[in-house]
């Protein structure tokens, strides 16, 4: 485990969901929140979700059945693609956070640091 | 010099060239972070996933680009996902291929795609040689009694 994980709190209370149909990706972040002390699961399931997310096109459709089942956590969207206009559409889908790939330890500190928990 | 530090030398300067000519990224460098006592052959299992991935989905545009009627947004799709990978684990000529790949999807080029993809495959081709050199290197250096020294 790294350290300075002292400046992030009690991590223990997160548990995050890693959610991508690619395996290379699935390992890689598992590892970044491992590092951080944060326990996780992988979800290669909820295959809908998955390719709703991997279409990109209908993100809205995904983030809002999570909504209507009433997934109140937060959502952090990791895209290759990350123009403004996509960031936009994944926040208005009700997104929290879009982050550009690759993901980094860094950008998950970032954004446990603004979470209160 | 020893044995122990002429290895460690050899894989400082492979190491740095393969950064200074753009084989790989800073992100490369993350996945190194992560590899630690308890998890100590992380980059090189990322590593082969990685190319598994990749020659899965070479494959997968190869057989989109050889149909009459080529689905442009079913090649892009796989050359996205390529992207992603490419970029998180630092692979950053492949990254850089797919991104010139991805402008010729989207004007429906199957001529520029085809040369798109000989070029990811060109590149994923050296890098895994590349990879490969380098896990030798570090594996003589621990045969050796070493240790593997920190490239920053």
């Amino acid at each position: 485990m790294s350290g300075g994980s002292s400046s992030l709190g009690n991590v223990s209370r997160i548990s995050a969901l890693i959610v991508d149909d690619d395996p290379v990706i699935r390992k890689l972040h598992s590892a970044m929140l491992k590092s951080l002390g944060i326990q996780f699961q992988l979800a290669v399931n909820g295959k809908e979700a998955v390719d709703l997310y991997r279409s990109g096109a209908n993100i809205h459709i995904a983030t809002k059945e999570l909504r209507a089942m009433g997934v109140s956590s937060i959502i952090v969207g990791v895209s290759s693609r990350c123009s403004d206009e996509e960031r936009e559409e994944f926040i208005s889908a009700g997104l929290d956070h879009c982050y550009a790939k690759p993901l980094t330890v860094a950008k998950i500190k970032s954004l446990l640091e603004g979470i209160k928990y | 010099m020893d044995v122990i530090s002429q290895l460690q030398r050899q894989f400082i300067d492979y190491t740095s060239s393969l950064y200074r000519e753009g084989y790989v990224d800073d992100q490369f460098s993350q996945l190194q972070k992560l590899q630690d006592e308890s998890n100590p052959d992380f980059v090189v299992e990322v590593v082969s996933l990685f190319f598994d991935d990749c020659q899965k989905l070479v494959q997968n545009m190869a057989q989109a680009l050889e149909q009459q009627n080529v689905d442009f947004r079913q090649v892009d799709s796989h050359v996205h996902q390529l992207k992603g990978s490419s970029s998180s684990v630092g692979a950053s000529r492949v990254k850089n291929a797919c991104i010139a790949f991805r402008t010729f999807c989207e004007a429906q080029n199957r001529e520029g795609c085809l040369r798109c993809l000989q070029q990811v495959n060109q590149e994923y081709s050296v890098l895994k040689n590349k990879l490969q050199q380098l896990f030798r290197l570090e594996q003589q250096i621990i045969a050796a009694g070493g240790s593997i020294p920190m490239v920053e």
